[in-house]
């Protein structure tokens, strides 16, 4: 086991390693590199101190490196050249945001997507298999900006059963405390917390579902591959040749064989989800880090730009060291190889 | 027993083409999907002849005309017009055009580099192919559009731009399909054979390892091709892509979407075609995996 973490942990370093050498050698690609050297009296610019001596020669290419690195460690991400604010605080303003946005549709993904693929790998090439894939493959090759319009135009417009727009109704006041509004608004003492937290509830399931939708499918696809595969083994069929009831072959044999192939694939979903909420949070008017990343590029603010794109894939290699350290612990297979 | 059996009977073995095509026309659904996406592909080549109007060109008096089969609409425009009188029916084909052939620059670009560097990469020493599967694990790490939409930002919207952007966001998928289909191929029996037959390096990947590392390299070329289509119209939908004048389907989306309710249609058709296309290339995806490894259905 602990060979293992230290393995991941080596990984996770040398991951780090490149990907601050990436986004390091990103800001020589800025159109507007120039707007590093101004003079130091301008706090706007990204890492006054390390830029301007980066760029008038004083410090060494690896020095200037170490700088920058020394400064994302100690969480500063450089500051807003539109708005002069430190990065790090307009991130944490909209990352839970964003977490919670996908979180929900991670849920949804995985509470309308496993039980599909198990189903349908059941009835592998009965009718009902065929249906769940072909609309897992329309899911999985839906544009999501499209579905996203046609579903606020049926459901906002037409109907008129959820929101438009926004996390929470405007009438609500909530103070951030967390940045989950759905926690935020039950830890409030405020009399209306128990209608604001139903009002963001409202408002969540939409982007929710349209982030949720290529997972999904994605989900239901993968479900059913991997629980073919499995029910297919030698093991499925002594254990019906044995007697053992349907359902605890299915629960007890087949699934948890299937599971660690599955956590695979739902880590690949971090990654989609991230995409997909570009997408979801500027169209549903949703302030988290894909509009926040996506208004720094029509902005041309390269500073935000920078932090963001640090800031996520740093967020996917932690995801993906957790995922690894949790397999680690299930798979029997990589607890045995020490 | 038969005199038949007595003799070696006289077999015709299809050439491997063949095999494929007559495993990949017993999927009725890839079948159909085929077809369509060449109708899609014949619309794209023939634009100019099908188009009734020129993509730009404005009908000042009829603006927000509905499609033909609603009460208001008339046979002139089929699919209505948009908020400025363009027949939305002439963009839409410009616009299978403009998508198709940028998605088709995009796979060649992505394909061609991608698949170099992995013949590269498992050819070579360990630190050269170490180095490259790293840079190509951490490209994988930064979710492809949000890479291609900081590229653009860096080098500027605009479609050319558009295009560098996806096809490199693309290339280490074609760098690691491929690197993991030479690695299983050079284990198997027949390449140690042609080694100790002392054949070359360069013809062991000619000869013998690049026709069986084919089927994984089309079956990822159609889903590059997909994935190129949806995210160059995504760009476009984001402004990032190609720009408004363009029959882009992304931004067709894009100008009518502030329209959605009075011009619903504005919106419904050119999503309808960005979905059937992708729809199209991702069973004919299928229908190629299926029938080129049918072993591993």
């Amino acid at each position: 086991m602990l060979t293992n973490i230290s393995r991941l942990l080596i990984n996770v370093f040398s991951s780090f390693f490149v990907l601050t050498l990436f986004t390091f050698g990103l800001t020589h690609f800025f159109p507007d590199g120039s707007s590093f050297i101004y003079d130091p009296s301008l706090s706007t610019s990204l890492f006054p101190d390390v830029s301007l001596t980066m760029h008038q020669q004083e410090l060494g290419l690896l020095e200037a490196y170490i700088n920058y690195v020394t400064h994302i460690l100690s969480g500063n991400f450089g500051f807003s050249s539109v708005r002069g604010t430190p990065i790090m605080d307009d991130f944490v303003i909209y990352f839970p945001a964003t977490i919670e946005l996908a979180a929900a549709a991670l849920l949804i993904a995985l509470v309308v997507g496993l039980p599909l693929g198990i189903y349908a790998a059941q009835h592998k090439d009965k009718w009902q298999d065929k249906l769940i894939m072909s609309g897992s493959l329309i899911g999985y090759s839906m544009p999501i900006f499209w579905w996203a319009m046609l579903l606020v135009l049926f459901f906002s417009i037409i109907l008129g059963i959820t929101p438009v727009a926004s996390r929470i109704g405007f009438e609500f006041d909530i103070e951030p405390i967390t940045g989950f509004m759905l926690l935020d608004t039950l830890l409030s003492e405020k009399h209306y917390a128990l209608d604001a937290f139903k009002s963001a509830l409202h408002h969540l399931i939409l982007p929710a579902f349209v982030l949720g939708t290529v997972p999904l499918a994605v989900i239901a696809r993968s479900t059913r591959s991997t629980m073919t595969d499995v029910l297919n083994a030698d093991y499925i069929r002594s254990a019906k040749s044995r007697g053992i009831s349907a359902s605890k072959i299915l629960w007890k044999y087949a699934l948890r064989n299937a599971s660690i192939p599955l956590l695979t694939a739902m880590g690949l979903q971090i990654s989609i989800l991230l995409t997909g909420s570009l997408i979801t949070e500027t169209i549903f008017s949703w302030p988290g880090i894909g509009k926040w990343l996506l208004e720094a590029v029509y902005r041309r603010d390269f500073a935000v730009i920078h932090g963001g794109i640090l800031a996520i894939a740093s967020f996917i290699i932690i995801i993906h060291l957790v995922l690894d350290i949790f397999r680690s612990f299930v798979d029997p297979k990589l607890r045995r190889k020490q | 027993m038969s005199i038949q059996s007595q003799f070696y009977q006289q077999t015709r073995v299809p050439s491997t083409l063949a095999r494929w095509w007559r495993h990949y026309k017993r999927n009725p659904l890839a079948l159909i999907a085929l077809f369509v996406l060449i109708v899609i592909a014949l619309i794209a080549i023939l634009a100019d002849l099908l188009a009734p109007f020129d993509p730009a060109r404005q009908f000042t008096d009829s603006i927000h005309i509905p499609p033909s089969w609603f009460d208001e609409g008339t046979t002139t425009h089929l699919f209505g017009t948009d908020y400025i009188g363009r027949d939305l029916f002439s963009r839409l084909v410009h616009g299978a055009r403009l998508s198709l052939s940028l998605a088709s620059a995009v796979v060649v670009l992505s394909a061609i580099s991608g698949i170099f560097l992995g013949v590269l990469a498992s050819f070579s020493n360990y630190w050269i192919n170490s180095l490259i599967m790293r840079v190509m694990d951490f490209i994988l790490a930064i979710p492809s559009l949000i890479l291609a939409v900081v590229i653009v930002a860096i080098i500027g919207p605009g479609l050319p731009n558009a295009i560098y952007a996806v096809a490199f966001v693309l290339i280490p998928h074609f760098v690691l399909i491929t690197r993991s289909a030479i690695v299983q191929e050079t284990s198997k029996d027949y390449v140690t054979a042609m080694i100790l037959d002392g054949a070359s390096k360069s013809r062991l990947f000619l000869q013998s390892i690049l026709p069986n590392i084919l089927p994984p390299i089309v079956v990822q070329l159609t889903l590059a091709f997909s994935i190129a289509i949806l995210e160059i119209s995504t760009l476009g939908f984001l402004g990032l892509g190609a720009q408004a004048p363009h029959p882009e389907w992304g931004t067709i989306l894009s100008e009518s979407h502030h329209n959605i309710m009075f011009a619903p249609w504005t919106v419904a058709i050119p999503g309808l075609a960005i979905l059937f296309t992708l729809l199209s290339i991702n069973l004919v995806g299928d229908g190629l995996k299926d029938a080129m490894e049918p072993r591993q259905k």
